[in-house]
């Protein structure tokens, strides 16, 4: 890449709005779509397993088998379908936080005991509302240390998208710097993948200490060691 | 009342855990069930509340069949304790405490305001209102458990080995607490216990169920005690049911001796003659407001081994052990006190601790037995070792 600089802080400026801003957004928009999608498959399938645990190993494997499909693959495989729009990458990387979520969800229900669930029946809760009012948010710590491995992976793959013309800062990596060997779009997109990484898991941390204020001083614990798998990282 | 009509109640996989139940449990009493693990008690209970669901037979409340209502709607009509408090550990002990009021539909602000009532009525500390689950000691769990069952005002409550999780000491305390709730509200208590000791503390009936799930015997617990039906009966309710059966009578019964008293100040040669008239072995010293200080041998002053001694309070008197309350306690209370007592004598004490009068062995043992053929006066034990 010649003796260009690393950063050329004048780029930078001239290109804040359009092309950073936009694929900024971008990036925000196709990876919280798959995470709140991807939850919302995740607590239906979820309460379906732990309500009929025979469910749960054909699903578990099912959700396993689709996170091993690599997502380039699976991006090529939607696109007669869904074009070049953003329902290309949000339906794969949705599929892909299940593999996350679902156990999670299982496990956060799981650790609802006995008794608790039990003393609800007593008290005359209708099943739904046990659910919500009180199954729910005793899972909610197990749930939401699975999400931000979720939302960390699933921004991270947002790039990858980028590779089929999808958008996101995954194209100001590739379009703007590797193709035009131009280190300082590369070097903003990472460092803005990044940033929105931590970003979203700071929000989900502090959603965490509003929604379980229970947990503060003792059941944290509970909710940071379950996460099934922080290695999930895909490029 | 609660009415059990042939009530069964099997599993698919033959298992029988009910066998034909017919019990009746009268309105604003406790009766409590027990027996082994296994023996249909838990699942009885829980046909009350339809958490279970009868195979065959019927139960009603008041007449009224529990299967006629939504299962939901008629539990939130029934006060339900479990064993470990069943808390919801994602509420606060206020807003557990207001479940059954919220899930009725009542106002937010009017359910919270209830709730602080019954922390109050169960001896909670309102600075706790706030507090999670977990920051409450096993005892204090137990009493939110009985206050979130009572929020409602429930006519029925169901308890199901509630303190059975805590220590001794403790569940003494809520056994107390809850004698004392029930003598205010009158509800309809159905318990569930393995532990005999609590079932006669606390029932006003107790029916004893067998493996299988039979009813062994239904009665009033010193009936129980006086006379079981049968070997497996009187095998779970133990070897010392005779003395525990004197828990129903009360040390009232008992003529107490005021001869063999002396006050402290008293000169060795006035005690020399109250045990010579009285004719008893040991004389118990008193304060100058009645109180015990301790027993002096009688031989002990007629030997003259007292030496230079002048009043009965310079001897070194024998310690008195430990005293029964006459108005209060039973004759079980008194019999230990007398056992344990090292002069062989129990010392007798009104309510502010003053000596009624004293009570040897083979006096209470003539006690027992006179009461040995009666009914017991009472149906509930009398006083703390109750």
């Amino acid at each position: 890449m010649g003796d260009q600089p690393l950063v050329r802080w004048d780029w930078i400026t001239g290109n804040l709005v359009d092309p950073i801003g936009t694929r900024l957004l971008e990036h925000l928009q196709l990876s919280l779509s798959p995470i709140l999608i991807g939850l919302l498959l995740a607590v239906v399938l979820g309460v379906a397993c732990a309500r009929w645990r025979w469910l749960y190993p054909p699903v578990f494997t099912g959700v396993n088998v689709l996170y091993a499909v690599p997502s380039i693959a699976l991006f090529f495989l939607l696109l007669p379908y869904t074009g070049f729009g953003p329902w290309t990458a949000i339906i794969p990387l949705s599929l892909y936080t299940l593999a996350i979520l679902v156990p999670n969800v299982v496990d956060g229900l799981g650790q609802v005991p006995d008794h608790v669930r039990q003393a609800a029946v007593a008290m005359g809760f209708s099943p739904l509302r046990r659910l919500v009012q009180v199954e729910f948010p005793i899972a909610l710590p197990v749930v939401i240390a699975g999400l931000r491995v979720a939302a960390v992976a699933t921004i991270s793959m947002v790039s990858v998208a980028s590779l089929v013309g999808l958008g996101g800062l995954g194209q100001l990596i590739l379009t703007d710097g590797f193709r035009r060997q131009f280190t300082t779009p590369i070097v903003v997109g990472i460092t803005l993948s990044v940033l929105l990484a931590f970003l979203v898991d700071g929000v989900l941390v502090l959603a965490q200490r509003l929604l379980t204020p229970w947990t503060r001083d003792h059941g944290a614990a509970a909710g940071r060691g379950s996460a099934r798998r922080g290695e999930g990282a895909r490029t | 009342m609660i009415t059990f009509a042939g009530v069964t109640k099997r599993y698919p996989d033959g298992t029988t855990a009910v066998d034909d139940l017919h019990i009746e449990i009268p309105t604003g009493r406790i009766t409590v069930f027990v027996g082994p693990s296994g023996c249909g008690k838990t699942t009885s209970l829980r046909m009350i509340n339809r958490m279970v669901e009868p195979t065959s037979g019927s139960i009603a409340i008041d007449g009224r069949d529990v299967r006629a209502q939504d299962p939901a709607v008629l539990r939130r009509s029934i006060g339900y304790v479990i064993q470990q408090a069943g808390l919801f550990p994602h509420r606060t002990v206020v807003d557990n405490i207001a479940t059954v009021p919220l899930l009725l539909g009542w106002k937010k602000a009017g359910a919270r305001a209830r709730a602080r009532e019954l922390m109050e009525l169960v001896g909670l500390d309102p600075e706790q209102a706030g507090r999670y689950p977990h920051q409450l000691s096993g005892g204090q769990q137990q009493r939110v458990g009985v206050a979130r069952a009572l929020a409602a005002d429930p006519p029925v409550l169901l308890m199901d080995e509630p303190f059975s999780a805590v220590d001794p000491v403790v569940r003494t305390g809520l056994q107390d607490e809850l004698l004392r709730l029930q003598s205010e509200l009158r509800k309809t208590i159905v318990f569930v216990t393995h532990d005999i000791e609590e079932a006669v503390r606390l029932g006003d009936s107790i029916a004893v169920f067998r493996p299988g799930g039979v009813l062994a015997q239904a009665d009033a617990p010193e009936r129980l005690l006086a006379e079981p039906v049968d070997a497996f009966v009187e095998g779970f309710i133990g070897y010392d049911r005779g003395v525990r059966r004197l828990s129903f009578f009360p040390a009232r019964l008992l003529d107490l001796h005021t001869d063999a008293i002396v006050g402290e100040g008293a000169p060795i040669a006035r005690a020399r003659e109250v045990a010579r008239s009285s004719g008893e072995p040991w004389l118990l010293a008193v304060d100058g407001e009645r109180r015990p200080r301790g027993w002096v041998a009688a031989r002990d002053l007629e030997r003259g081994a007292v030496g230079s001694v002048d009043a009965v309070g310079d001897l070194d008197l024998v310690g008195y052990g430990h005293v029964f309350t006459v108005a209060t306690d039973s004759l079980r209370a008194a019999l230990d006190a007398a056992v344990l007592s090292p002069a062989g004598r129990a010392v007798g004490v009104d309510e502010e601790g003053r000596v009624v009068g004293v009570v040897a062995q083979t006096d209470l043992g003539s006690a027992i037995w006179a009461v040995g053929t009666d009914d017991a006066p009472t149906t509930r034990p009398v006083g703390r070792n109750g």
